[in-house]
């Protein structure tokens, strides 16, 4: 017997159980679901993916498979977006194995186009996988991307004064981001001083600290002055300690005596209150 | 090749690069400017990049090189209108024109050379 | 797609224009354009005064990953380069320039391939990525 009749068959003996399999493989998904779709919710999807299953499985209708295999792409898609687990998701689909071998268990002739059929949806499970992994690297890459944008507020002080926050570490990636930035804002507002406060970087090593003089010279090329503010005493120690050479570049402090220190190179008297 | 022109007005040089320069350009340019401050006298010298879309290190070295030449004429040298993007890869070619001075816009320029900024 | 030739300082404005017109086409961020076609005019004068005149090929690339990307090749029939490294370090110069055309250019591309022997050329292939 051949693989292509072995389907046939099977797709015929799927057909005529249709309700029962659905019923069974509804149960078995909404279990694993623990609650979080509701039975009608699942038995909808449920069945249009089983249509689709008995149409592949005829071998007649050449665009079965490919329909089913874009169906499962999207459901599990979806699940990814929605957090799903990926054993949750690869349920959706492995669970019809075990509805089905239920029923075939008793009725032994049927044994190789049932081995045969759990081949192909092995092949379908491990192809939902696969659409989930990619899924969930997407979630992760868009997320790092509008983590980056969250991260890099450039704010303005004052009139001509510019600051930029920086909280975490400091990569060549989101140097560029933050040189791109506060750059385009200087040039945009014809703000003459740039603030980079590093108060929320962990640590400053000497790639931190190239990135840092990367930037304060970029600063200065297009028509600019840069302090760096939020030098931490650990900070200031390891800059020493490694040799860094911060040259005739402003350091203060804290951001309130990079403030005080721009305002007065604009001309403006600052008075204790 | 083409011409940058160079305007005089008052004690000040203005040169607006509008052109894609190419390396004989700027070496022309280079040769004007020492003529002109040699010849006017004039204090300042305002180069405008504001159209220029990349400076590679050869006009970046051209640019230091007038600053210093305008210096042995006793007059400063101000470079304006410098944008993010060229900033951000002269950077990264590791050229900081340490010995030029900038300017967001040709005003500023001006106002830094007239000694009110 | 399109070879572009490396005889005069004018062709170096020429190649850049290419480069530069690629690359806004192919999606790259201002910057990386910039960076790109900065990197372009140095390994375009390299060509020129060192290799005595050559060749620039630009071409629209993809990614393994499927983004789009802007390669292109320079290669010259000049002396070429006997210590490869040694022309990579920055500050290092073979007459007169600051020693930042090379490695400078490396720094501001994703991907750089250097090949050459003294007496048969160079070629240059680098690559930069949209983000």
């Amino acid at each position: 017997m051949d693989v292509d009749s072995n389907q046939g068959r099977m797709g015929a003996y799927l057909r005529d159980h249709q309700d029962k399999v659905v019923s069974r493989w509804t149960e078995l998904v909404v279990a694993g679901l623990r609650g979080r779709s509701s039975a009608a919710e699942v038995r909808r999807e449920l069945e249009d993916l089983y249509s689709l299953v008995i149409r592949a499985m005829s071998g007649a209708d050449v665009q079965a498979a490919g329909e089913l295999r874009a169906a499962l792409a999207e459901l599990s898609r979806s699940r990814a977006r929605n957090g799903f687990t990926p054993s949750e998701t690869a349920l959706a689909i492995f669970a019809l194995k075990d509805a089905v071998y239920e029923l075939v268990a008793d009725t032994t002739d049927l044994m190789p186009e049932y081995l045969a059929f759990s081949r192909t949806i092995d092949d379908l499970g491990l192809h939902t996988f696969e659409t989930y992994a990619t899924a969930r690297e997407q979630v992760i890459a868009d997320q790092a991307a509008s983590m980056l944008e969250l991260t890099t507020p450039v704010i303005r002080l004052w009139d001509g004064i510019i600051a930029v926050p920086l909280v975490g570490t400091l990569d060549s990636v989101r140097t560029q981001l933050v040189m791109e930035k506060l750059l385009e804002t200087l040039v945009a507002t014809g703000a003459e001083h740039a603030v980079l406060d590093i108060t929320g970087v962990p640590t400053v090593d000497t790639e931190v600290a190239q990135h840092l003089l990367k930037t304060v010279s970029a600063v200065r090329l297009v028509g600019a002055e840069c302090i760096i503010s939020g030098i931490r005493p650990q900070v200031a120690q390891t800059i020493v300690a490694l040799g860094i050479e911060f040259g005739d570049i402003a350091t203060k402090a804290s951001l309130a005596d990079a403030l005080a220190h721009a305002l007065s190179r604009t001309g403006h008297k600052i008075g204790t209150a | 090749m083409e011409r940058v022109p160079i305007l005089k007005i008052g004690k000040t040089l203005f040169v607006s690069i509008q052109i894609d320069l190419q390396d004989e350009s700027v070496m022309q340019l280079q040769e004007d400017l020492a003529e002109e401050l040699a010849g006017t006298g004039a204090h300042g010298v305002i180069i405008d990049i504001t159209a220029v879309e990349i400076v590679d290190s050869f006009i970046g070295r051209m640019l230091a090189t007038i600053g210093s030449i305008s210096r042995l004429f006793d007059a400063e040298t101000v470079l304006v209108g410098m944008r993010p993007a060229v900033a951000i890869t002269l950077t990264e070619l590791g050229l900081s024109l340490r010995g030029v001075r900038t300017a967001l816009n040709a005003e500023k320029g001006l106002a830094l050379l007239n000694g009110s900024a | 797609m399109e070879e572009l030739p490396i005889r005069t300082g004018n062709d170096v404005v020429r190649v850049r224009q290419q480069v530069r017109a690629v690359a806004a086409e192919s999606g790259l961020s201002l910057v990386d354009q910039t960076k790109l076609v900065t990197a372009a005019s140095e390994l375009a004068r390299n060509a020129l005064v060192h290799g005595g005149g050559g060749m620039a090929r630009v071409d629209v690339v993809t990614s393994g990953a499927g983004k789009p990307g802007v390669r292109i090749g320079f290669t010259d029939d000049g002396p070429g380069i006997a210590d490869v490294d040694q022309a990579l370090t920055d500050g290092w110069t073979s007459g007169g320039g600051l020693g930042l055309g090379l490695s400078g250019a490396r720094r501001l591309v994703d991907e750089f391939e250097l090949n050459s022997k003294p007496g048969s050329g160079t070629s240059v292939v680098v690559v930069k990525w949209s983000r």
